[in-house]
């Protein structure tokens, strides 16, 4: 089977440097504070077209990290992730709005900026703004939105531009009740969608059981376990309890 | 250098709309909306014409023209440098989400800051136009001046960028420090004539890149002399080696970026 998503000996770091005033800098006499955290600590796996996968593990085990990674928001330090050219987008509350700017004006931006080209946006812009149902708001500054708008609106672009590959970070229904059963719904159309691979990071078994095919635990930056979701969930739960 | 040559490709068409989209924006909140680019540059020309003639009794030929020059050159770079600093953390909403070459969110402040000026630089023919002051083939040096400014200003403010992202109040002490360079500019009186120190005018003309930028601006448009040549590839040079030194270190550490905003 054909592989959307192949990570090979990946290894993440953060150069943790702590936020310093001036006068604190210049007290250290040039001490440099940088410690090198590794959150990712070598791993791979591949994730064949298709599929549903979720990744699992506790707080700081790196799920997000590894989510950002193949969304690239992080460039790997060691190893490799191949997405084969597959188009790419993290489903995360607000997709980097610029709160200056209006509804419409983000969509183009946050558009581009998942890689689609001014008149792929351009074309889809219609159905988002239909989906996110926010009214004449949409040609007005995000930060006059709530919080509800603002989430529709962020959902609708990342579930009408449609890349093959969804990565989903705990947000699976969000808005008003009413918006709540539409962007679920959505959400279920798009992963059942045969062509799109999805990762999906929870910490609801009853979740990831009801969506996944596969599971991904991971413990400390490191693969404790991969495989169905039958075999993985329940020896993660025992283990959590 | 072949990575930061891949992101400009992939990333100059976001960089673009989204500096368009932060002008409308800036215009649409304000009363007067897009005159003020036309209005900030004309009454500070005021302001200083009436500082240097009212109140120090000096001034330069084709003085409007003299002071906007000089205006309009330390504005961009002030206003880009200023930005810089913050630019990451004001950006967090992008940052944290996907991923952007951060030296493209630079690009976006100078496309924006670059617009401004070059309306405010129209400002600068038009009077020079009024003066009617003689046109020589020297007014063709203005276009590689204004490279060099906008590569002294993007190699100073990707530097300012990373550490803009950990040191907390590096903003006050750059806003000090650019009020301190905005008076050793010559932005509204001649370094050349009103220094008498020698070494001292030498020294800003020389290592100040803002001073030299403007003073050989005015040379070239306004009294139609040559600029130095020499010292304008020496800048060049320095600044392409801040520009990379920055690029570096962006580059080395924004999986960083993320955790610090």
């Amino acid at each position: 089977m054909e592989n959307a998503i192949e990570v090979r000996d990946l290894k993440i770091r953060y150069r943790s440097f702590k936020k310093l005033s001036i006068r604190k800098s210049l007290f250290r006499f040039g001490k440099n504070e940088q410690e090198t955290f590794e959150a990712i600590r070598g791993i791979s796996f591949s994730v064949p077209k298709g599929q549903i996968m979720g990744i699992v593990g506790k707080n700081g085990s790196g799920k997000s990290t590894l989510l950002r990674a193949i969304a690239g928001v992080f460039s790997p330090d060691e190893g490799e992730i191949d997405l084969h050219g597959h188009t790419v987008s993290l489903l995360a509350l607000g997709v980097g709005f610029q709160k200056k700017l209006t509804g419409r004006e983000n969509i183009m931006l946050a558009g581009m900026l998942l890689g689609f080209t001014e008149e792929e946006v351009r074309e889809k812009m219609p159905r988002i703004i239909r989906f996110a149902d926010i009214g004449e708001f949409i040609d007005k500054p995000v930060q006059t939105y709530s919080s509800g708008m603002h989430s529709k609106l962020s959902f609708a672009i990342t579930a009408i531009l449609e890349t093959e590959i969804m990565l989903i970070d705990e947000v699976l229904s969000v808005g008003d009740a009413k918006f709540k059963k539409k962007s679920y719904k959505k959400m279920k159309q798009l992963i059942a969608n045969k062509d799109r691979t999805v990762v999906i990071v929870s910490h609801s078994s009853a979740t990831l059981k009801k969506l996944c095919d596969t599971i991904l635990w991971l413990h400390e930056g490191k693969i404790m376990m991969q495989g169905t979701t039958d075999e993985v969930l329940p020896e993660y739960e025992k283990f959590m309890q | 250098m072949k990575r930061f040559i891949n992101d400009c490709k992939k990333y100059y068409k976001y960089a673009i709309y989204s500096g368009k989209a932060e002008l409308k924006s800036d215009i649409a909140q304000s009363h007067l909306s897009w005159l003020w680019w036309i209005l900030d540059p004309l009454l500070f020309m005021l302001v200083y014409t009436f500082v240097s003639l009212i109140v120090f009794g000096k001034a330069e030929q084709y003085f409007s023209a003299f002071i906007f020059i000089g205006y309009t050159s330390f504005k961009f770079f002030e206003k880009t440098l200023k930005g810089s600093v913050k630019l990451v953390a004001a950006n967090k909403a992008i940052v944290k989400k996907v991923y952007i070459p951060k030296h493209i969110l630079l690009f976006r402040k100078m496309y924006v800051n670059g617009f401004t000026s070059a309306v405010s630089f129209i400002l600068v023919f038009c009077t020079m136009a009024l003066y009617r002051v003689p046109l020589t083939y020297h007014v063709i040096s203005f276009i590689p001046l204004v490279v060099l400014l906008l590569l002294v200003t993007f190699g100073f403010s990707t530097i300012l960028m990373h550490f803009g992202v950990f040191v907390e109040d590096l903003s006050n002490l750059i806003a000090v420090g650019l009020r301190l360079l905005f008076y050793l500019s010559g932005v509204f009186y001649s370094l050349e004539k009103r220094l008498e120190s020698k070494i001292l005018r030498s020294i800003l003309l020389k290592c100040n890149p803002v001073a030299f930028i403007i003073d050989q601006m005015r040379r070239a448009l306004l009294y139609g002399k040559g600029i130095d040549w020499k010292l304008y590839f020496v800048w060049i040079v320095i600044s392409i080696v801040l520009a990379v030194i920055g690029l570096r270190l962006i580059y080395r550490n924004e999986n960083g970026y993320v955790k610090v905003i």
